[in-house]
Parts: C-alpha cells; sequence; structure tokens
C-alpha cells in the first residue's frame, strides 16, 4: 500500500520500501523493516547494526504505561526514523491516544506513521495527534488527503501539533483590545 | 444565550464541507457503506427501518424562536413535516434523503445548529437542565460549563473512535433535572463550605443493557481544572475501554471492571500530566462565554397579580395546568413554563412544523424568543411573566398543547421503537398512545399524582425505562411483541434503577399491568402527598407483584 509523508508544502509519497514483519516472522536479509515491538525488545543490538532503516511498529493495545518498555523507550525506541501505530480496524481508535503520548510525553520526533486500516478521512484528526506518515489504501486520491488536513481553518482543542487554538487566538484579541493594541 | 463568532462558524461550515463530500463520494460509489457509516453517524445520520434519520443537535436544549423556525423549515422542506424531540435535548427527522442532508445542514449552520457528533462512538450533545439560568434553585447557570464542553468535545482530534458513544450532562439545581447520575460523565455544580463553587463529578454511570448509578470519581474539582480532568477520564477510558464487544464497551463496564478505586487512580495517574496544562479552557475564555449568560434584566412584572389569581381559582384547567407546568423563577413576577409534547393519544416529543413555528411565536410574544427542550421530550419557555400565563395557556389551548399533565403518568419518555428504529424489538408509540387515552382524565392524573412512566422499544433504553417509576421495556418473545414491566426507577439525586416485576405482557395486557401498578399504589398510599417513588420505597417491590400476579 503507498505511503505518503506530511510535509510543510502538503504531501509527498515515500519511496522505500518497508517491509512489516508480523509477531514470529523471521528477519529479511536486507531493506527497510517495520518490526514488532517484542523483536524490537529482544534483538535490538542486532538490529541497530542493520544498514538500512529499521522502525517499530506498536499495536494498538500496546500497554502505554510503558513501564513494562523500560529503557528500551527512553533509549532507544525515541531516536528510531520511525515509529508506527496499527490501526486493524479503522474504528480502533486507541492509536490516536498512543501517538498524543508518544509525542507529548515521551517527546518522540521521527516519522509516526499510521499503518493497518486507515481512511483518508480519518487523517485530520490523526495529523493533530502526531501523525505525519500514513500508509493509505491503493488508489487513494493525494488531494484528498491534502484538503483532509487543511479542512478546519479553526480548531478549539489543544493537541500535538501545536496548532493556535481558537481559545488562544480569542484570549489574545482580548488582551490586544485590553492594552488598546 | 451564546452567539456563534467568526470562528465557530468556520468550524460548522467546514464540517459541513467536509461531510458534503464525503456524502458526494458515496453516491458515487468512491466510499463503501462501511467506510461512510461512521462518518454518516458523527454527522447525526442514521440508517433506520425505512429511510435515513438526521438529528440535529441542540447543545444543553437551548433554542432561540429563530432556530425553532428553522427546525420547521427544515422538517417542512427535507422531510415530511414534523420531527421528534428527543431525550438529550435533540431533534431528530424520520425520512430525510441523504442527498439532500448537506443542504439541511447548511440551512442549520445559518442559525448557528449543527447536527456534529449527535451519533457515533464520540462525545455527544452535552445536556443540562432545562430550566438553567432560571431556576430558583440553582447554584450557578450550568450553560456557560455546557457550552465550554461543547467547544471542547468538537471534533476533538483523541476522543472521535472511542470503544463506544460518550455522553455528558451537568445540571447545577438543588434538584437534578438532567438525570446526571445516568450519564457516562455526570457532572452536578456544588458550594463547598468555603462558598466556592466546584464540580462533583460522577463516571460510569448508564443506561442500556447494563443500567448503573454514576459513582463519584471526585466530590470537588476546581472548575478551572475542568478539561485536564475530562481529558484524563476520557484518556484512559480510550486506552482501556473494551472494544471486543459493543454491548460491553461504555465506560460503565470498565468501572465496573476496575472498581471505582483503581479506576480514579488511573485517571489520577493521567491527571498528574494534564492538570493545569495548556488543555484547560483560558480564564479570558471563561470570562468571554459566562458573559453570554448574563440574567436577562427583565422588566418588573406584578408577582400573584390579581387577574393570574382569579383565573385560577375560576378556571380548574387552566389551575391544574398551571399546578404541574409551572417552575418557580429566580425573579419574582415570573415563571418558567413547560410546554408538554404528550396530548393523550399523541405521539410523545413528535411536533408539526406548523406547532413549531407556533410556538417561536409564543416564546416572541411571552418568552423573549427564548425556549428549551427537554430530556422529558418537552418544551419549555424558561422566562414567562405570571401575568402572561393566562393569555399563554389560551393560545396553547387553541394548539392542543395545554394539558397540564407535567411531571404526571401522561408525560411520558418514549422511544420510537419499531415503528423507526432498526434495533427495536417493540413498538413504542402506539403503546404510549394506548396508556395515554387510558389515563386521559387530567383530574385523575392529578390524583395520582407524580409519576414518571417511560417505555423503551428494546433493551438498549433508549426510552430510559429503567429510571422510570413504571418503565415499560419491548421484547421479542417467539417473533411476537412482548412488554416487561419494571417498577421503581428514578432518574433524580435519588437515582434508582427499575426492578422487574414479574414475566412479560402480551401488548393486549400491559396497559392493564399499569393499570393494576397505578391502583396498588393508590390503595397503599398514606395519603395524596406520599408520591408513588415514595410509595414503592417503603413498601417494596413485593405488594405490586402480588396484585400483578393476582390480575393476570
Amino acid at each position: 500500500m503507498p505511503l505518503v509523508k506530511k510535509t510543510a508544502e502538503g504531501v509527498e509519497l515515500i519511496p522505500t520500501a518497508w517491509t512489516r514483519l508480523a509477531e514470529g516472522d523471521a528477519l529479511p536479509d536486507s531493506g527497510a523493516v517495520l518490526v514488532p515491538l517484542s523483536l524490537w525488545l529482544e534483538q535490538r543490538d542486532t538490529l541497530r547494526q542493520r544498514a538500512e532503516p529499521v522502525g517499530v511498529w506498536l499495536a494498538s493495545n500496546t500497554d502505554t504505561a510503558f513501564a513494562a518498555w523500560g529503557e528500551a523507550l527512553a533509549g532507544d525506541l525515541l531516536g528510531l526514523p520511525v515509529v508506527a501505530i496499527d490501526f486493524p480496524v479503522f474504528g480502533d481508535g486507541r492509536g490516536y491516544s498512543i501517538a498524543a503520548l508518544l509525542r507529548q510525553r515521551h517527546g518522540y520526533r521521527g516519522e509516526l506513521r499510521a499503518i493497518g486500516n486507515v481512511l483518508v478521512d480519518q487523517v485530520s484528526a490523526m495529523v493533530r495527534v502526531g501523525f505525519d506518515g500514513f500508509e493509505v489504501a491503493e488508489g487513494t486520491r493525494l488531494e484528498l488527503l491534502e484538503q483532509a488536513w487543511s479542512r478546519f481553518p479553526a480548531v478549539y482543542q489543544t493537541a500535538t501539533d501545536g496548532r493556535e487554538t481558537i481559545w488562544q487566538r480569542r484570549a489574545a484579541f482580548a488582551a490586544a483590545k485590553g492594552t488598546g493594541a | 444565550m451564546y452567539r456563534y463568532d467568526e470562528f465557530d462558524h468556520a468550524v460548522v461550515a467546514a464540517r459541513v464541507d467536509e461531510f458534503s463530500s464525503q456524502v458526494a463520494r458515496r453516491l458515487s460509489g468512491e466510499l463503501t457503506e462501511e467506510q461512510f457509516r461512521p462518518l454518516r453517524l458523527m454527522n447525526g445520520v442514521y440508517l433506520q427501518l425505512h429511510a435515513y434519520m438526521l438529528r440535529v443537535a441542540i447543545p444543553y436544549g437551548q433554542l432561540s424562536s429563530r432556530q425553532l423556525r428553522m427546525l420547521a423549515h427544515i422538517a417542512r422542506t427535507y422531510d415530511k413535516g414534523y420531527g421528534h424531540f428527543t431525550t438529550r435535548q435533540n431533534i431528530q427527522y424520520n425520512w430525510p434523503q441523504l442527498c439532500d442532508i448537506p443542504a439541511a445542514l447548511a440551512d442549520l449552520a445559518s442559525v448557528e445548529m449543527h447536527a456534529i457528533q449527535t451519533s457515533g462512538n464520540c462525545i455527544r450533545n452535552t445536556t443540562s437542565d432545562p430550566f438553567a439560568g432560571v431556576a430558583a434553585d440553582e447554584v450557578t447557570d450550568p450553560r456557560p460549563w455546557a457550552e465550554i464542553i461543547r467547544q471542547w468535545s468538537t471534533i476533538h482530534p483523541e476522543f472521535t473512535y472511542l470503544p463506544r458513544k460518550f455522553k455528558i450532562a451537568i445540571s447545577a439545581g438543588e434538584e437534578d433535572r438532567a438525570a446526571v447520575a445516568f450519564h457516562d460523565i455526570g457532572i452536578r455544580i456544588v458550594r463547598n463550605d468555603a462558598g466556592e463553587i466546584g464540580f462533583k463529578v460522577l463516571v460510569g454511570g448508564g443506561m442500556g443493557r447494563t443500567p448503573r448509578v454514576g459513582r463519584v470519581i471526585t466530590e470537588f474539582l476546581n472548575p478551572t481544572e475542568l478539561l485536564g480532568y475530562l481529558e484524563s477520564i476520557l484518556r484512559v477510558y480510550n486506552l482501556h475501554g473494551r472494544r471486543d464487544n459493543k454491548y460491553k464497551a461504555r465506560i460503565k463496564i470498565l468501572v465496573d471492571a476496575l472498581g471505582i478505586d483503581e479506576f480514579r487512580r488511573q485517571v489520577e495517574v493521567e491527571w498528574a500530566h494534564l492538570r493545569g496544562s495548556e488543555v484547560e479552557v483560558p480564564a479570558s475564555e471563561i470570562e468571554r462565554i459566562h458573559s453570554y449568560f448574563v440574567p436577562r434584566e427583565l422588566p418588573a412584572r406584578p408577582e400573584a397579580p390579581a387577574e393570574f389569581l382569579a383565573a385560577r381559582q375560576q378556571n380548574a384547567a387552566f389551575a391544574r395546568w398551571v399546578d404541574a407546568n409551572i417552575i418557580n423563577h429566580r425573579v419574582p413576577g415570573y415563571a418558567g413554563v413547560t410546554i408538554t409534547l404528550k396530548p393523550a393519544g399523541g405521539i410523545p416529543g413528535d411536533v408539526t412544523a406548523d406547532e413549531m413555528d407556533a410556538i417561536a411565536d409564543l416564546a416572541d410574544r411571552f418568552g423573549f424568543s427564548e425556549l428549551r427542550a427537554t430530556k422529558d421530550q418537552n418544551l419549555v419557555l424558561p422566562s414567562v411573566a405570571q401575568e402572561d400565563l393566562l393569555p399563554l395557556w389560551q393560545e396553547l389551548v387553541s394548539l392542543s398543547l395545554a394539558e397540564g399533565n407535567h411531571g404526571l403518568i401522561n408525560d411520558m419518555i418514549t422511544c420510537p421503537g419499531l415503528d423507526y428504529c432498526a434495533l427495536a424489538n417493540a413498538r413504542s408509540i402506539p403503546l404510549a398512545q394506548e396508556i395515554s387515552t387510558r389515563f386521559a382524565d387530567l383530574e385523575r392524573q392529578a390524583n395520582i399524582g407524580p409519576l414518571t412512566l417511560n417505555i423503551s422499544g428494546c433493551i438498549n433504553a433508549c426510552g430510559h425505562h429503567h429510571v422510570a417509576n413504571i418503565g415499560i421495556l419491548g421484547v421479542d418473545k417467539h417473533g411476537d411483541e412482548a412488554y416487561q414491566l419494571v417498577i421503581g426507577g428514578d432518574a433524580r439525586d435519588s437515582a434508582a434503577v427499575a426492578q422487574i416485576s414479574g414475566p412479560g405482557y402480551s401488548q393486549e395486557k400491559i396497559v392493564d399491568a399499569v393499570e393494576t401498578t397505578v391502583n396498588t399504589y393508590l390503595a397503599q398510599r398514606t395519603g395524596a402527598e406520599e408520591t408513588f417513588i415514595e410509595t414503592f420505597r417503603r413498601i417494596g417491590l413485593a405488594p405490586f407483584k402480588e396484585a400483578l400476579n393476582a390480575a393476570r
């Protein structure tokens, strides 16, 4: 399925072919791989030696207390170029909270990719919680993605994307008025 | 009342554009029904037995006469000339064409209305006391906080694909008139010993298959910390609520499984991060939103005017209406008026477009153009001068909307049932019509006194049967419609879930069983001042069961 990345200009196709490994799959000799968290925790020293990029994908039921992860999260995972979150069905909304926690609480700065069952109509919310990469269905019209993330000219809630909220804009307006500016 | 600024308008307009393009993609086949379903639901569009249904939000039940006229216009233009007020202070239309819905939403947006999140697994329309801002018994006006919750929950990026729907209610009266104990989150505004205002928060209440009274998660929350606290609850629920079984996906099941203490602990772990963070609403915004709800300066009008008192003496029907449908107003000389949409033999909550227009005219003439929709499927004129009650009532008589039955047996809550709903097992509406015809005599209703009777056509409990003094639940019995009778529910602060009275009844027998229940109460009560629920609490279910079984 095509991979796309949100950029400042709009949308770009990710040319790299990423192989996503399921639990128990053997590691291929070469190529970019997205490995399940369990494999990463087991073999991260080996995985770090690979010449080609390695990312980790998280299941939607990942323990977000992150307690079980120990140093694996703080030390290594946050330095990965790609962390992906799986949407087994598009209605499973746990990934939105996992994304917000990874970005806001743990400071993950690499690409955060939504994989699995991702609908164009969900990417505007996904961008707000911190996703910037998307695995979309074959034949998805890219202009729909661009429309989706510029859909709402104003937003109420503070979220990972750091957009100035309606409340902040009103507050700034009120303050400016108050000082006669 | 709150008025949209350019930002509120921009959000709603963008949502109408977005949904219009989604409808177009569905009609062209680019979106499958499965993909379209959650999108249409979070825009208020259901697929019912015979047609699509559009549910329009009335945030915390507040309406202007201009908005009510628009609701009439929608009914006339895109539907069959009527609408149905719901238990969540919304209105729904039963016959729109999918291709017309974008135009209907654009019309609604022109009067600051929308259908955003009136369905789907997201945060639904926040409900409140229909007498908010005018009731004599309230701690403070809950509407500014309801509006803050409306804005915060609108298109919330993290909480749009929750395990299941999520309902929030907030009320501030000494008496709870918003059934907050039966919501996913219920907020009661209270005052502490120091005289400060705060929120008592309940979580995990609800009806449906597993009725639960909300459990207290905090006794007193500082209002300025509301959103950090709500986000914490929602995040714990979003991550840990069950998603494997939609009947066990509501937050009440998570609270049951963890216990309220462990649930609270998890929320507090999250809250340690979010409390006082930038998710909170800025102080200037709290102030700005409150400024829309500053009590209106009502012109001085006489208290208990002679003409009103005389009419009450001389006209029994007017007196009954005043007794049942009037609530004390914070301003002397005024009253809050309930217009019950429950004429004997009618369909509870249904109103025609012409009636909506006529009621909007009455709001302009007698009530400062302001209205409220109630969870009991009625409309309210929150501020009417006592002097105007008689002429208002006379106008309502000519509309056949003047029955003084508010809070009495015929003021039923009824779901649409099998006449419309794809989930229902049995019809609710014909049963409500039969019961209200049986009890049509207003003197008899007044003699029975305060009593709630609610009907749901299936276990999902949209008709609130669990919290009725007398509840009726439609079930499917070997392909036939049958009805179970439950007794003793209460939606107020003294919240209770009704108990099953015994084996179910056929459609022919259920109305008799209601009458037997009522007669048992009348025979057992210590006097007219002891209400049905008080008698039930004193004597328990057994005498009712006995009488019902004897009458089988």
